[in-house]
């Protein structure tokens, strides 16, 4: 039985257990479609030339599905690959450097790729 | 080895194989592989930000032999980690959770994976040339 004292301690669940679950899951479906997406465009971009690929990515609806593609595509990653870390790495040191490396990449991938869309998309 | 000798829970090497173990393993190698692939992607949009030149050698690295591999491995993995990963989403809401519906849709996962696959890349070598 949970008693008030139990939460005064600090003690009981921090009721934080199914975010990773939840994001998860509502990046992978954004990832379904925006990948569905990424798909078509990414074959599109295969027949044209410099001048006609930056245009393509540079139309706005476009930019703006290729900012969510990113940023989906790296936050879904990042709990992926915590999760690898998680059930195959053991040893606290190594388990720490390797979350810590995973977010500080996944988080660096997804600036990278939002500041090189809003360069091509402000471009012209 | 224990000091003392506990019955251990048997492992994978103790069951027949399952076409649920294959799709289990192949989406965390797929995930891998795709978190690896944001890399090209990354190079790909910094490129066309960047200007004619950079866009050229990304192009001509994935028309050389080693990003074409790459490219390849890359499209499978995507289109894998897809259909299993709609087929989980599925799974999640409750959805094709007896025996044969649950093996049916691993090998789904499977083939359909490998027929996206040949699919694509037949689209790409009929109009990019087989060059």
């Amino acid at each position: 039985m949970r008693t008030p004292l139990k939460r005064a301690y600090g003690l009981g669940s921090a009721r934080s257990g199914r975010h990773h679950f939840v994001v998860q899951r509502v990046t992978a479906i954004a990832l379904v479609l925006l990948g569905a997406w990424f798909a078509w465009t990414a074959l599109r971009l295969l027949q044209l030339d410099h001048a006609g690929a930056y245009a393509l990515v540079a139309q706005p609806c476009n930019a703006l599905l290729m900012l969510a593609f990113v940023i989906a595509t790296f936050w879904h990653a990042q709990l992926g690959l915590q999760v690898v870390v998680e059930d195959y790495v053991h040893g606290h040191a190594m388990q720490l450097v390797l979350q810590v490396a995973i977010r500080f990449l996944c988080f660096l991938g997804a600036a990278a790729g939002v500041l090189a869309v809003i360069r091509i998309a402000l471009g012209h | 080895m224990p000091a003392t000798a506990r019955p251990l829970s048997p492992h994978l090497s103790i069951y027949r194989w399952q076409v649920q173990m294959t799709t289990s393993i192949l989406h965390r190698a797929s995930g891998i592989a795709l978190a690896a692939g944001t890399i090209l992607l990354l190079v790909a949009l910094l490129a066309l930000a960047a200007g004619p030149e950079a866009w050229a050698r990304v192009v001509a690295f994935c028309d050389s032999g080693i990003g074409r591999v790459l490219l390849l491995g890359w499209t499978w993995s995507f289109a894998f980690h897809l259909l299993n990963g709609i087929k989980h989403l599925l799974q999640d809401v409750g959805w094709g959770y007896s025996i044969p519906q649950f093996v049916r849709n691993g090998w789904l996962a499977v083939i359909g994976s490998l027929v996206l696959t040949a699919l694509v890349w037949a689209w790409i070598l009929m109009r990019t040339g087989a060059a």
